[in-house]
Formats: structure tokens, C-alpha cells, sequence
């Protein structure tokens, strides 16, 4: 470790003011406080520098994904193997889905990180870490067959129109990862839904149709049972079929105090509470579903924890932060039930209420000064 | 009496070509004064309908222009809304007769935004903004210069979207079936209306990057 201390101080002052390298510094800070905590020091005023800095909090979530993704990568590989009727070790469907994901996570860091180092560098800014999450959320969430030319395209529009037109990291008004997703959506859908694209190399006989894709055309035949669902050995996006992987990622995030326990109560609240009023409704199989395999089935928890969460994009008054939650989830039922076009609508609501939230939080923050207003006049009055 | 012979401006001159020009860049309809946004969204999916809706939209403009101008010393200032409307209206069922009778598909294609040219706000607000005060020579150079801005957007976007929303240009293959055959794939989303937005949009972005003089100061 001190070698390369001492190889990244040597290298220095060549992208220091006046250096030859002076135009690459933002690239050579990322990679600095990507190894360090970064020397920098303020000079003015008198505020410090907290050691949970962003990189920081943002190791914590990445930490908190890789257990769904080692998941995600067995599960490739176990969905692959099972569509061929195959059953070999646990090793060989490990590796197997690694190497599928591996393509995907190495497009994805090299077009967004490409980007947002162009843009630090025009706008003289230094490379922001908030890509270092989002370039491993968009590979979880898309089929493992998707060409990576479309994530390659994907990236970067999420990047240049999610992200950097607002400003960069942290003024973003939608999710950038979710960004990237719903550009794949819409504009390759058939590479992002129906009954081919969940398992990578099926066999041609094989129903590849996650179980939500069945329950939206009332088949609901081979629903997997709870445990399973729970498990999550089911097709379906990379990351997003285990509820119980992502749901120690949600534990590690809620003991760091990373994540926000109010937004991911508040969204499966919303979720159940949908579910069980389409149950009261009842006009269809698909009403009459046990509201929990809603919440066990397709993104939700994986958006709930992961995306509904994050601190740019959804709201930051605590009242806010349940309604906001809250209607992500009722959203996300209404979708799945309603749409016939799309089985899936946990990115959609999340997107919805992102742009939302400002909204959310300006009345919060009024009905607040509102009723301040009342108290202090009623103290008025009384004396 | 004064025998002061008044000289008579050039047809040409600077100031008349300015209302020409500055339409297309400094004062564009879409991309500086953000109006005739709806219908930029709407018929930009292929590049046919686009232009010849801006061609519908230049005839409509500058007639309309010259019309209220030479009527703008006799509109009663109460009713000059009703009267500039039945100018456009009759100007645009006239349009739309004369494209069902020669280019039918695009007639379809177009459907009701041909009609709905008569509520193009930069129509109404050149009317008002501009004709209503001045004479019928500028106020035609003033419709054509306005129209062209808004034409030069709508195909500029329509070009883009057609390209990679459909791969062709102006319905003729553009991109080589060999992509196709290595996994290319057209973009889905270009199609749909929150794409023509988000390419305004970059228009926008690399016009101010070119004319600093659109950029706020604060």
C-alpha cells in the first residue's frame, strides 16, 4: 500500500496547477480518493470535513449491493442451466452468470465514467462519486441478454440527460440509474420485456415469462411459491429477484444510518395497503393476489431499498419522505394491475414521484410554517 | 408647405433583412421564445410531414401578416383578436384544401394539425406583436423571417428523430442493412413525443453554446 502512496504523490505535481498534466486532474483526483481520504483541508469559515464524506456513504451502498449481486450472478447462471435441463455445480453457475455480467458492469463504468470526467473536466469541477453507485445499480436492473451497444447508449443518456444537464451529482431531479433503465424500456422494448430476454441463452422451449409477466395475462398456473418468490430463484432482471439478498443490503444501509428507514417502510406500506385494497376490489385473479407476492415479486424491493431511497431524488422532510414512499409503492400496484402494457411498474412510479417530491416537500414545509404561524399567534393573544 | 420629400427605405435595406434574420437565431419562435412548442412535438416523428407543415405555416404567416397589416388601420381594437383569427382560419382552410387536393398522404399524416395551425401562438403573437403596427412589406418579411425559424426547428428535429427513430430520411433507408445485421437496433423512444422535447432541447443547449447573447445574466 505505501508503494503506491508513494507512486500517486510522485505523480502529483504533474496534474497540479502549472503541471503538464494540468487538464487531466479531475481524472487523477477520482483516482487519488478512490485509494485515500482525500488531504484537502478547508480554508475559509469554520465548518469541517466529516470522515463520511460522499465516497464514504457511497462505499456503504455499493458494499450493501454485492450481496444481491452475487446473487443475481448465480441466478444467471442458475436460470440458464435449468432452461437446458441441466443441474451442474453451484461453482460452474456462478461463473457462468459472472461472466455474463461481467461485459455489463465494465460498459457501464467505462461510457459513465468516460462521461463524467469529460464533463469535470469542461466545467473545471472534480469528478463527483456519484456515478460509483449508479454505475453498478443500472447493470442489476437490466435482463443479462441486453446488447451492451444499448447499455453503452443508455449510460450515457442517463448520464448527459439524467445528470449533467441539471448541474451533476446531486442536482439531479430523477434517478439516473432508473433514467437509464426507462431509456431501455421504451426505446429497445423488445430487448427489455416480454418472455425471451429474462434468461440468458434459453433453451427454445422453455417459458422464460416471470411469474408478474403470467399474472398480467391471468396464468397464474406456475406462480412460484412464497419462499420462492422470497429466495428469488425466478427469472428476471439481475439484481432484482431476491428479496432476502436485498434485503441484507437494506439492513447494512439502515445500521450506517445510510439508507432511509422511513422511504423503504413507507413504500412497502404502499404496496400492501394497494394490494390488500385490490383484494376488497376483487374483479379478477390478478386483484384476488396475496398482496405480500407483490411485494416479494419483480423490482419492488429492489427499488424500494435501492432506488426509492436515494438521497437526491426523493424527499427530504420526514412527513414528505412517507408520502413520498408511500405513493411510490400504491403507484407501483396500480401499474403492475392496470397497464397491460407493462407487467412491471416499479420504475415508472419511482420516476413519477421523484419528480414529485420537490412538490411534496414545498407543502410539507408550508403546512409547517403554517401551523408555526397559528401557535405563535395563539401565545400572542393568550399574553 | 414643407417640400421635404420623405426618402423611401430600400426594400432590402439592413433593417428589413434583420427581420429575416434575427427570427432564425436571436429571437427564434421555438427555441428562445418557446412557443409553437406543440406542434414541434406532434408532426416531428418523420421529416415529410414536418416540412411541409412549415411550408403551410410560412404561406399562412406571411399572408395573414399582410393581411391584418394592410386592414390595421380599420380593426376596431376590441374585436382585432376575432378579426386576426378569421384571417388565419379562412388562410388556413384554404391551406388544407390545397393539400388534400395535391399531396393527400401527407394531408393524412398531418390530420388535425394542419387545422390547428390557426392556434399556433407565434401566428397570433406575430399578428399582434407585429402587423397590427406596421407596414405590409415588413410585416411580410417579418412572417417569413418568424416562419422559417419555426420551419428550421421542426425539420432539424424531424431529421434527427426519422434517423434514429426509423432509420430513413424522408422514408428512403439511410442506414445500412448491415447494422441491422449486427444487432443495431432503431430507437423506439425517438418516436415518441418526450424525445422530440429532449431534442429541442439539445438544440437549444448548442445554440447558446454558439450565441453567447441568448445567455441570462445574473
Amino acid at each position: 500500500m505505501k508503494a503506491l502512496r508513494k507512486f500517486i504523490d510522485k505523480q502529483k505535481p504533474h496534474f497540479e496547477k502549472g503541471g503538464k498534466f494540468q487538464k487531466f486532474h479531475s481524472a487523477f483526483d477520482s483516482v487519488e480518493t478512490l485509494f485515500y481520504v482525500p488531504d484537502k483541508v478547508t480554508t475559509a469559515g469554520s465548518h469541517f470535513r466529516d470522515a463520511i464524506d460522499m465516497k464514504r456513504t457511497m462505499i456503504v451502498v455499493f458494499i450493501s449491493l454485492i450481496p444481491a449481486l452475487l446473487f443475481g450472478m448465480w441466478n444467471i447462471g442458475y436460470q440458464h442451466f435449468l432452461s437446458l435441463g441441466e443441474s451442474p455445480d453451484h461453482w460452474t453457475m456462478f461463473l457462468y452468470g459472472f461472466l455474463k455480467m461481467l461485459p455489463i458492469i465494465v460498459v457501464t463504468y467505462g461510457v459513465g465514467l468516460g462521461l463524467e470526467i469529460v464533463f469535470a473536466q469542461i466545467r473545471s469541477h472534480e469528478v463527483n462519486e456519484g456515478f460509483f453507485v449508479s454505475g453498478l445499480l443500472i447493470p442489476m436492473i437490466v435482463p443479462p441478454e441486453t446488447p451492451l451497444w444499448q447499455i453503452a447508449v443508455a449510460v450515457a443518456f442517463a448520464v448527459i440527460f439524467g445528470k449533467e444537464v441539471f448541474g451533476g451529482s446531486g442536482m439531479n431531479i430523477v434517478n439516473p440509474a432508473l433514467t437509464a433503465r426507462a431509456f431501455l424500456f421504451f426505446a429497445y422494448p423488445s430487448d427489455m420485456s416480454g418472455e425471451r430476454v429474462w434468461i440468458s441463452e434459453m433453451a427454445d422451449t422453455f417459458s422464460g415469462a416471470t411469474p408478474l409477466g403470467n399474472a398480467l395475462v391471468g396464468n397464474f398456473d406456475n406462480m412460484p411459491s412464497q419462499w420462492e418468490m422470497f429466495m428469488g430463484f425466478l427469472p428476471g432482471s439481475i439484481g432484482e429477484t431476491s428479496t432476502l439478498m436485498i434485503l441484507i443490503g437494506a439492513l447494512i444501509l439502515l445500521a450506517t444510518g445510510i439508507g432511509n428507514w422511513r422511504i423503504m417502510l413507507s413504500v412497502f406500506a404502499g404496496g400492501y395497503v394497494m394490494g390488500l385494497l385490490f383484494n376488497l376490489w376483487g374483479l379478477n385473479d390478478y386483484m384476488n393476489m396475496d398482496p405480500l407476492n407483490h411485494l416479494l415479486l419483480g423490482g419492488f424491493a429492489f427499488g424500494a431499498v435501492f432506488m426509492a431511497t436515494d438521497p437526491v431524488t426523493a424527499a427530504q422532510t420526514n412527513k414528505g419522505m412517507y408520502i413520498y414512499g408511500f405513493l411510490v409503492g400504491v403507484i407501483a400496484i396500480l401499474i403492475r394491475v392496470f397497464n397491460p402494457a407493462y407487467p412491471e411498474g416499479v420504475m415508472l412510479s419511482i420516476l413519477l414521484m421523484n419528480v414529485f417530491a420537490p412538490l411534496i416537500d414545498h407543502y410539507v414545509i408550508e403546512s409547517n410554517i403554517k401551523k408555526r404561524l397559528k401557535r405563535m399567534k395563539a401565545i400572542l393573544i393568550k399574553n | 408647405m414643407s417640400a421635404e420629400v420623405k426618402e423611401r427605405e430600400p426594400l432590402f435595406s439592413a433593417k428589413n433583412m434583420k427581420l429575416i434574420k434575427n427570427p432564425i437565431n436571436l429571437s427564434n419562435p421555438i427555441t428562445v421564445q418557446v412557443l409553437g412548442i406543440c406542434s414541434a412535438l406532434a408532426v416531428t416523428a418523420k421529416l415529410m410531414p414536418a416540412i411541409v407543415l412549415s411550408i403551410s405555416v410560412l404561406v399562412v404567416m406571411a399572408v395573414s401578416n399582410v393581411l391584418i397589416s394592410l386592414l390595421r388601420n380599420g380593426i376596431p381594437p376590441r374585436i382585432r383578436i376575432i378579426v386576426q383569427l378569421v384571417v388565419i382560419a379562412s388562410m388556413v382552410i384554404l391551406v388544407d384544401q390545397v393539400l388534400k387536393a395535391f399531396v393527400y398522404d401527407v394531408s393524412k399524416q398531418l390530420s388535425v394539425f394542419v387545422g390547428l395551425i390557426i392556434t399556433n401562438c407565434i401566428i397570433m403573437g406575430r399578428l399582434e406583436a407585429f402587423a397590427m403596427s406596421n407596414k405590409p412589406w415588413p410585416a411580410f418579411l417579418d412572417g417569413i423571417g418568424n416562419a422559417l425559424g419555426y420551419g428550421i426547428i421542426l425539420i432539424i428535429v424531424a431529421f434527427f428523430r426519422e434517423l434514429l427513430g426509423s432509420g430513413t430520411v424522408l422514408d428512403m433507408q439511410v442506414i445500412p442493412e448491415g447494422f441491422y445485421e449486427f444487432g443495431y437496433k432503431n430507437n423506439g423512444l425517438m418516436i415518441l413525443p418526450p424525445m422530440a422535447l429532449i431534442t429541442v432541447g439539445v438544440i437549444i443547449w448548442v445554440q447558446r453554446y454558439y450565441t453567447r447573447d441568448l445567455i441570462e445574466k445574473n
